[in-house]
C-alpha cells in the first residue's frame, strides 16, 4: 500500500532522513520507534507531504505522490493524520471539528455529515461532548476527537505522530484503546510512539530508526526479545 | 452650555494667574462651527480607514504569500510609508499632485488618499502578525485534512487571527483619528483647522484649541469603548 524508496530529507545542511526504504502493506499496523531526533516524525510527515522529500519516491497505492504533477490535496484526503498536540480547531465545537473537512472538502451535506460525525464521536466514546468546545476537554478527550476528525474523511491510511506524548499518564490508555480498536477494524496504520507496551501488543511490525536511518525492522516479539543491531539494543536497554 | 462653562472657566483661570484669564464665553458662538468639523474629520477617517483596511488586507496576503516579488513589493511599500512622516506624505500628495498625476487634487482627496495609503502600511503589518501568530499546527491540521488554501484561510486561520487583529486594529483607528488633525496643513477645515480659524478670528487661541482637544478626546473615548466591547465579545467565544 505504501512503498518508500531512497527517501531522503534535508533541512538546510542537516540531513534528517537518509535513504529510507520501507513497505507498508494494506491493513498492517507499523510502529516506528527510536530516540528523539532520529527522524521518525519527519518520515511520517513525508508520507502525507507535510514535508517535501528532498529525494526518493513514495508510492501510495499506484500513485507516485512525489511526482511533480501529483496533487497533495487528493493524497491528504486519503491519508489521515493525528498530531502530538491534537491541533483541534478551537473556535469550532467538537462535532464541527469532525464534520468540517467532509463538508468543505468532499461536499457532504450538513445532515449526513452530522450523522457521520456523531457516529464517530460515539465510537471514540465522546458522543455527549458533541457541542462542547475543545478547551473544555481533557487532553485524552481532545486526542480522541482528533482521531474522529481524521477518520471522518474515511482515509485508507492513518498516521499517528506521537499521539500520547503530550498527555498526562492517566489519559494515555483511553487514546491507545481507541487506536487499538481502530487497528482491529483492519485500518492501515503507521504510528510513531514511545509506548513500547502498545507497540508490542498491537503492532504487526516495528521499525527502529536512528540518526535518520532505518536501522532495523521486525515483528515486535522478535524485535523486543532479540534486536540484532547494537543501536537498537542500546535504545531498548534505556527505555525498557 | 452657559451653565457649565462658568465654574470651569473660573477654576481654570486660577491656574493661569491674573492677567491672562481664560474666557470660553467669547468662543461660544463659534462652537457650532468647530463642532461641524467633526463630520469633516469623521468623513476623512472613515473613508481612509476603510480604504486602508482593504489595501492592508491585500498587502498582508502578499506578505504571507509564496510569490517572492510580491512579498518584496509589499514589504518595500510598508517600509517606505512607515519610514517617512505622514505629514510629508500628505504634502507630497497635495502639493506635488500636478507633477505626480497631472492634476491638482482636492485637499479632501489628498487627505483621504494619504491617510489610506499610510494606514494600509500599518494595518497590513497588524493583519500579517495576527495571521502568523495563529499556531502553525492549525494550518497543518487543515492541510492534513485536505482543506484547500482559501477555505483554510477563511474558516480556520482568519477566525482565530481576528482575536489578535481586532484590538490592534482599533488602536490604529484611534491613531488615525488623532493624526487626521494634520490635514490642517493643507487647509481642510476639520476640527483642528476650525479651532485655529476661530482662534485667529478672536485673537485668543487657548480656548478654541482646548475645545478642539476635548472633541478629539471624546471621539477617542468612544472608539476606545467600542474596542473594549469588541474585545469582550471576542473573549466570550473562548
Amino acid at each position: 500500500m505504501i512503498n518508500v524508496t531512497g527517501l531522503s530529507k534535508s533541512f538546510g545542511n542537516i540531513e534528517v532522513l537518509k535513504e529510507i526504504n520501507a513497505t507498508i502493506n494494506e491493513g498492517e499496523v507499523v510502529v516506528v520507534i527510536g530516540p528523539s531526533g532520529s527522524g521518525k516524525s519527519t518520515f511520517l510527515r513525508c508520507l502525507n507531504l507535510l514535508e517535501q522529500p528532498t529525494s526518493g519516491t513514495i508510492h501510495i497505492g499506484s500513485d507516485d505522490i512525489t511526482g511533480v504533477k501529483y496533487n497533495p490535496l487528493k493524497l491528504r484526503s486519503e491519508v489521515g493524520m493525528v498530531f502530538q498536540h491534537f491541533h483541534l480547531f478551537p473556535h469550532m465545537t467538537t462535532l464541527d471539528n469532525v464534520t468540517y473537512a467532509p463538508m468543505k472538502v468532499k461536499g457532504v451535506k450538513q445532515a449526513p455529515a452530522n450523522k457521520l460525525g456523531m457516529d464517530l464521536l460515539i465510537k471514540v466514546g465522546l458522543g455527549e461532548k458533541a457541542d462542547e468546545y475543545p478547551n473544555r476537554l481533557s487532553g485524552g478527550q481532545k486526542q480522541r476527537v482528533a482521531i474522529a476528525r481524521a477518520l471522518a474523511m474515511e482515509p485508507k491510511i492513518m498516521l499517528f505522530d506521537e499521539p500520547t506524548s503530550a498527555l498526562d499518564p492517566e489519559m494515555v490508555k483511553e487514546v491507545l484503546d481507541v487506536m487499538k480498536s481502530l487497528a482491529q477494524t483492519g485500518m492501515t496504520m503507521m504510528i510513531v510512539t514511545h509506548e513500547m507496551g502498545f507497540a508490542r501488543e498491537v503492532a504487526d511490525r516495528v521499525i527502529f530508526m536512528d540518526e535518520g536511518m532505518l536501522v532495523e525492522e521486525a515483528v515486535p516479539a522478535e524485535f523486543f526479545a532479540s534486536p540484532t543491531s547494537q543501536r537498537a539494543q542500546d535504545f531498548l536497554q534505556k527505555v525498557l | 452650555m452657559c451653565d457649565w462653562h462658568q465654574p470651569l472657566t473660573s477654576t481654570l483661570s486660577l491656574f493661569l494667574q491674573e492677567e491672562e484669564h481664560m474666557d470660553f464665553q467669547q468662543i461660544i458662538p463659534s462652537m457650532p462651527y468647530i463642532l461641524q468639523g467633526i463630520w469633516v474629520t469623521l468623513k476623512i477617517v472613515l473613508i481612509a480607514g476603510v480604504l486602508g483596511f482593504i489595501i492592508g488586507i491585500v498587502l498582508s496576503f502578499l506578505k504571507i504569500g509564496r510569490m517572492k516579488l510580491l512579498r518584496w513589493l509589499a514589504d518595500a511599500y510598508t517600509s517606505i510609508f512607515r519610514g517617512t512622516p505622514l505629514v510629508l506624505q500628505l504634502m507630497i500628495i497635495y502639493y506635488a499632485s500636478p507633477q505626480l498625476f497631472g492634476v491638482q487634487v482636492e485637499p479632501y482627496t489628498a487627505a483621504i488618499l494619504s491617510f489610506a495609503l499610510n494606514s494600509a502600511a500599518y494595518i497590513s503589518e497588524i493583519i500579517r502578525a495576527g495571521i502568523q501568530a495563529v499556531d502553525k499546527g492549525q494550518r497543518e491540521a487543515a492541510m492534513a485534512l485536505g482543506v484547500p488554501y482559501n477555505k483554510m484561510m477563511k474558516d480556520v486561520i482568519l477566525p482565530q487571527a481576528m482575536k489578535n487583529i481586532l484590538p490592534a486594529l482599533m488602536n490604529e483607528f484611534i491613531t488615525l483619528t488623532k493624526e487626521s488633525a494634520i490635514v490642517t496643513v493643507i487647509g481642510v477645515t476639520d476640527i483642528m483647522r476650525r479651532a485655529y480659524i476661530v482662534g485667529s478670528d478672536k485673537f485668543t487661541f487657548l480656548e478654541p484649541l482646548l475645545f478642539a482637544g476635548l472633541i478629539y478626546y471624546c471621539m477617542v473615548l468612544v472608539l476606545t469603548m467600542a474596542g473594549k466591547w469588541v474585545e469582550g465579545r471576542m473573549k466570550k467565544s473562548d
